[in-house]
Formats: C-alpha cells, structure tokens, sequence
C-alpha cells in the first residue's frame, strides 16, 4: 500500500515472501514426500531426490551351486539379481572391498578358472569348467540406478504394525470430549461474569486473567497426587479418560471464559435489556439469545481446544498414562522417536498420521482460529 | 471398536449431565422462588432472590474446575516444595538449597534463558516483517496461511520433521536430512547437530519458532491494518520513505500488541517441554526447566519435593506477566 504496485521493490518484496514461504513449507513437505517414498530409497537419499532415478550400492547372493547346469560342457549357475525388471544394474564386483570392480556386462574372474557376468537387466551367469562344490551362492555386490518409486506401504505398516491406529483412536476419545464439555461450563461462567451483577464479580474476572498463565507444570505434581488418592480411595484406577477430561477442562477453562466474556460484552445492550422487560431470566436470555449470538467465539475456543488437546504430551503422559494401550498419538511418536530412531519410513508415516487431523481442521476452520486469537491477545493490550 | 462406543457414550453423559446440572438448577430456583405471574412484595423478593443466587449457579461447576485443577495445586505445589520426596516431612528451603548446587539445574536455567532471549524476540520479528509484506502483495492471503499452519501441528511432530532435517549420515555417505545436505553442498563438514552443546540449544529454538512465528503474524497483521490511514497519510506528505514509516509511524502505534505477543510467546517458551524431550531429552546440554521437572517426577519411583521446587521456579518466572496481564485487564474494564 505504500510502496506502489509499479515500484521495482515490489518485486523484491515478492521475492522475499516467496523464499519465506518456501522456508517455513519445506519442512513439512519433506516430511510427507518421505513418508510416500519407498522405505529403501527414503534410506540413501534425500527426499528432494524423490523424482530422479537413484543410485543405490545392493548386495546379492547368487543361487546355490545345486542349482548349476551343464551346458557345453561347462557348469554355469544363472538367475537374476533384481526382483523387478525396472532398475539397471551399473557395475558389480564379488570382494566387498571393491564393490565396484567390475562394470555391467564384462567378465570377472573370481578363480579357479570361474567367471561371473552380471548384464545391465540384473541378470548373472557364473560359469566353471569344473563342478561346483558347496551349498552357499557366491555374493555379488553392485550398483544399481532404481527408479523413483512412491507407496503408501509405510502407512500400511504403521498403522499395523507400529500401533498408530490404535493412538489414533485414543487421541480422538481424548481429544473430542475434552472440546466439548468445557465449552458449556465456560459458557455459563462468561454470561455471568459478562452480564450478572453480583458482589466479587471483578475480582473473579481478575482470577480468571491470572490463570490463564499459570503454568501446567505447577498442577501437574499435586494432582497426581490428588488423583492417585481418589483412585485409592474408591479403589478405581488413577489414570482414566474421565480423569484427563476433567484435566483438559480445568486447563483451557481460563482462556474459555475469558475469550467467551469479552465476547458476550461485546453484544449489544439493548437485546438484553429489552428481553428483561419482557420479563425473560436470566435462563431463558443466556439459552435463546446469548448462545446463538455467542457461535462465532465458541467455535473459535472449540478449536483451540482441540488442537490443544490433540497435540498434548505432557497432560496425556501424566494422567492417562504411557502403557502400550493407552498412549495417544504424540506419546506414540515420541516412544517410536526413542525406539525406531533411525527407521524414517515408520517416523515419517506415524508423524504425517499425527499432524493430518489438526491439519484438516486448520485448513477448513482458519477463520474461526485467526478471530479467536484477535480475540484473546489484542484486547489484552 | 469399543472404546470408540465407550467414549461416545461418556461424551454424551458428559454433556447430558453438564446440561442436567443447569437446567435442573435453574428449574429448582424458579420453583422456589416464584416471580413470574405474581405481583407485590412476595415476586420482587423472590425476584431479588434468585437473582443473588443464580450467577452462582452460572459459575458453580467452572469454579470449582479452576478452584480443583488450578488454584489448589499452585498451593500444594508450593507446600510440597517445602517438604521431602514423598511429601511427608518438612524440609525447609532444602530443596531450593539443592537445586542452584545442582548443575543440571543451572545448565537448565542458563538454557532458559537463552531460550527467552531468543525465541520471543526472533518470533515477533518474522511475524512483523510478514505481517508488513504480505500486505502489500495480491496472494499475501495465501502466503499467510502456509506460514501460519506449522501452528496446527503438536511439537512433537515438529520435532520429527526437524529431526529429519537435521539427520546425520557420516560424512561421505548421500545425506538424507536437508542441513547436512546443504552443508555438504557448500563444501562443509556434515555435523550431529542436536549433539553440539550450546549450539543445540538453537537448533531447538528454530522448530518454536517455526511455530509460533504464524501466531504473533496473524496478530500484528492485524494491528498493522488498524493503524488510521490518516497518520500514513500525512507521513507521506511530508516525504517519509517506506522505511521511516515503517518505523517511525507504524511500529510505535503498534507498542501494545508487540508486547502481547512477546509476553505470550515468553510464557510459552518457560513451558518448553515436549520439544526437548522428543528431541535430546535434556542430553547434549540442553536441558531446560520444564522437562527438568518431568523428569523429577517420575525419576527413581519420582521426587515431588525437588519436582515441585522446579516448577515453583517456573511459576516465579511467570509471575511478573501475570501481575501486568492483570492491570491491563483491570484497565480495559474500566473503560467500559
């Protein structure tokens, strides 16, 4: 707006935010062009790699000499060392020291009077003047050029073997009642700290604003406690779903009444105080008209509220527990983080699980979030 | 399948009990204390009845959440500081003696404050500077929203796409994760970034801000386009260039909401936890308070005392912001 559209540092500004975006989008699009990359190739090279044809150092095992054929008098044993017809063999060697020896389609001496062939296709022919002896196959190292190959074999696998499907239904029965039950209570709070008149009004308010930067970690130690002692006493298990409800709620209720309030006193004066003539409560107001006017702030606080309670470790990890049955996605990843450190197919496919969900939401609910924010930091200055 | 039965069933109780409690309430006031449909003294004194109680009904089940969940462990954790590892017996200030001989603590501390130093600071900037650029380019929108997603993703999957980025291959072999990559490129050694002390700590930071340099965009973004046009207006007539605007006109009536963002983004950051545990675990030197105190609760069968002591610190910490969030929230209703 300032600098006109035809100045020639608009172009720089172009620039600019295209090297940011790429920047802040890179990360992420690495990490799901990995997790679609077949598992081998993910291995050896890197993702920005995906779409050329890679070079990759295999070893194979030739058949056993059992297998071996005489023809014109000599024992050759043949086969194929590439299980699909797609990738070209380079060179080959049979020393593990010189992997590369030999280039594809010439003849190695491997002694007593042997040879090995290896073509381009894969293809090998070892040929003996004598009987071959022994049940193993000679090895055979080399360097093949593989074909850029995408699957959805990785998520397969996770979702089998790695135990995500199973989190991914724990998160959810976490996640969607500990949204939605907080919005009530908050909602009832905020009509009567925005519209009620009663003693002590601005000293709850001034409470709330508090909590709302009290840290986690001061709660986490007395309600272990707390909880290991219920569960004690009425001889039920301390570390439940309803348990990690209720602490999700105790936790976003703060930034819920709060956003909520500053709403609700935003509405106009006037529908309430007309509505009081009629002679409506307080009941029938907040019902029939406070809550449908209220829809825009109590979507934007759903939202945070579920993406707060999807993407939770700390609270997950202390109330529900880090058993194998209970663990919500993110406690899965950070045990699969420890256990299958190096294995990027299971880490790549297990993340892109876990982020997809608030992805969804964020991509179809921006508007509600960016209001909610607006909503909760700028009033505060 | 069963559990998926079991929690839509308990969500459905929830929400019905919820609705029963202030429904149910509200229907016992009003027929105790009649008002509707009578007249004289007997309806405006039930009138002024239930209007005492019901805001009480109103805030009935959120106090006692905050008051269970929030204002009683700050107590508790506080008492428990003072005492032994079970919490049984009265120590004094032993563990707060403990913890600044500790070295894992100061290194935590020390880490921490890097963190706060960096983190808010370079968050804000970025926001800033592309809150100020996309507003002047046709598909700022677009450019907003991509930079704002990382926002919508858990730290822990954070820390898995920047773990991928840092990857580590010895050196000669194809590198896999982008940094080493682009380190070889340019003629450099491959390094195990999270492994260097000190350094690591910044490696940390770029994923929180990454994250949150979204938020304190879409905020000032905002703020940018509530400045009156008038006071551009008049910079330009008097010849300022784009730069001085910038900073001359439009970074100061911005003063308030920069430090919005800052304060949140430092609250976040003293709560730091599940970065440094997906990533180092507090290995490498870079421990920092919040996983130092997890790590407390359950170390050895778990300290409560020393636990609590830490997040007394934490709490501490917070308690200037909280005092200032408080004024301003005191002022604004006043204004109203």
């Amino acid at each position: 707006m300032i600098a006109s559209s035809r100045s020639p540092l608009i172009w720089v500004v172009h620039l600019s935010v295209i090297l940011l975006v790429t920047l802040w989008t890179l990360p992420t699009a690495g990490l799901l062009i990995s997790s679609l990359r077949d598992k081998d190739q993910l291995a050896v090279s890197g993702w920005w790699t995906a779409l050329s044809t890679s070079s990759q150092n295999m070893t194979g095992r030739a058949a056993s000499p059992e297998t071996q054929v005489e023809r014109d008098g000599k024992f050759v044993i043949a086969g194929n060392l590439l299980e699909s017809g797609v990738a070209k063999v380079s060179a080959f060697g049979f020393r593990p020291l010189q992997p590369t020896a030999f280039e594809a389609d010439a003849v190695a001496d491997i002694g007593d009077g042997q040879t090995l062939t290896v073509k381009d296709d894969g293809s090998y022919e070892i040929v003996s003047p004598a009987r071959m002896e022994g049940t193993r196959g000679q090895r055979i190292f080399y360097t093949a050029a593989v074909p850029p190959r995408f699957t959805f074999d990785n998520y397969r696998e996770v979702m089998r073997a790695a135990g995500i499907g199973a989190s991914f239904i724990n998160s959810l029965t976490v996640a969607i009642p500990a949204t939605i039950i907080p919005i009530l209570v908050a909602a009832f709070a905020a009509y009567a700290l925005a519209w009620m008149k009663f003693p002590g009004r601005a000293i709850l308010i001034a409470v709330v604003v508090g909590l709302l930067v009290v840290p986690l970690q001061m709660s986490l130690i007395p309600l272990l406690k707390l909880y290991n002692g219920v569960g004690a006493f009425f001889g039920v298990p301390a570390k439940t779903y309803v348990g990690i409800w209720l602490a999700h709620m105790g936790f976003g209720l703060p930034l819920a009444i709060y956003l909520l309030r500053n709403y609700m006193a935003g509405l106009p004066r006037e529908i309430l105080e007309s509505a009081r003539v009629d002679g409506a409560s307080d009941f029938d107001i907040f019902i029939k008209i406070i809550l449908p006017l209220s829809f825009p702030a109590l979507a934007s606080f759903s939202i945070f509220q579920f993406l707060w309670t999807w993407n939770d470790l700390l609270v997950a990890m202390v109330f529900l527990g880090t058993g194998n049955d209970e663990l919500v996605l993110t406690g899965r990843l950070v045990n699969l983080l420890g256990s299958r450190g190096g294995n990027w197919e299971i880490l790549t496919a297990s993340a892109f699980i876990t982020i997809i969900v608030p992805l969804i939401v964020f991509f179809t609910l921006q508007r509600y979030l960016v209001r909610g924010l607006l909503a909760g930091s700028v009033k505060g200055g | 399948m069963q559990q998926l039965i079991f929690a839509i069933a308990m969500m459905a109780a929830g929400v019905l009990g919820c609705a029963a409690y202030f429904f149910g309430t509200n229907w016992i006031l009003d027929k105790l204390f009649p008002s509707k449909g009578l007249t004289g003294p007997v309806a405006s004194r039930n009138l002024r009845i239930t209007n005492a109680i019901r805001p009480w009904l109103f805030l009935g089940p959120a106090l006692l959440s905050l008051t269970i969940y929030l204002i009683y462990p700050v107590i508790a954790s506080v008492w428990l500081s003072l005492h032994d590892r079970a919490g049984e017996n009265f120590v004094g200030l032993n563990n707060f003696i403990w913890m600044f001989n500790d070295g894992e603590f100061r290194q935590s501390i020390y880490n921490n404050f890097l963190w706060l130093l960096v983190v808010p600071a370079a968050a804000t900037f970025f926001g800033l500077i592309i809150a100020a650029l996309t507003d002047r380019i046709w598909w700022g929108n677009i450019a907003k929203t991509l930079i704002f997603m990382p926002m919508a993703i858990s730290f822990v999957g954070a820390s898995v796409i920047w773990k991928f980025i840092y990857d580590y291959r010895a050196e000669g072999t194809a590198q896999i994760g982008l940094l080493n990559a682009v380190v070889v490129y340019f003629g450099g050694t491959p390094e195990a970034w999270v492994t260097l002390p000190f350094w690591n700590n910044f490696f940390l930071m770029v994923i929180l801000i990454w994250i949150q340099t979204g938020f304190a965009m879409v905020i000032l973004s905002a703020a940018l386009r509530g400045i009156p046009e008038e006071t551009i207006e008049a910079a330009v007539i008097d010849g300022a260039n784009g730069l001085q605007i910038f900073f001359k006109i439009m970074i100061p009536q911005m003063w308030g909401t920069i430090a919005v963002v800052w304060t949140t983004i430092t609250i976040l950051v003293l709560k730091v936890f599940d970065i440094v545990l997906a990533m180092t675990n507090g290995q490498w030197q870079s421990q920092v308070l919040a996983n130092l105190m997890f790590d407390w609760m359950f170390r050895g069968g778990g300290d409560f005392g020393r636990g609590a002591a830490i997040a007394v610190i934490i709490m501490v910490l917070v308690i200037p912001i909280m005092i200032w969030n408080i004024r301003n929230a005191a002022k604004e209703m006043e204004g109203h």
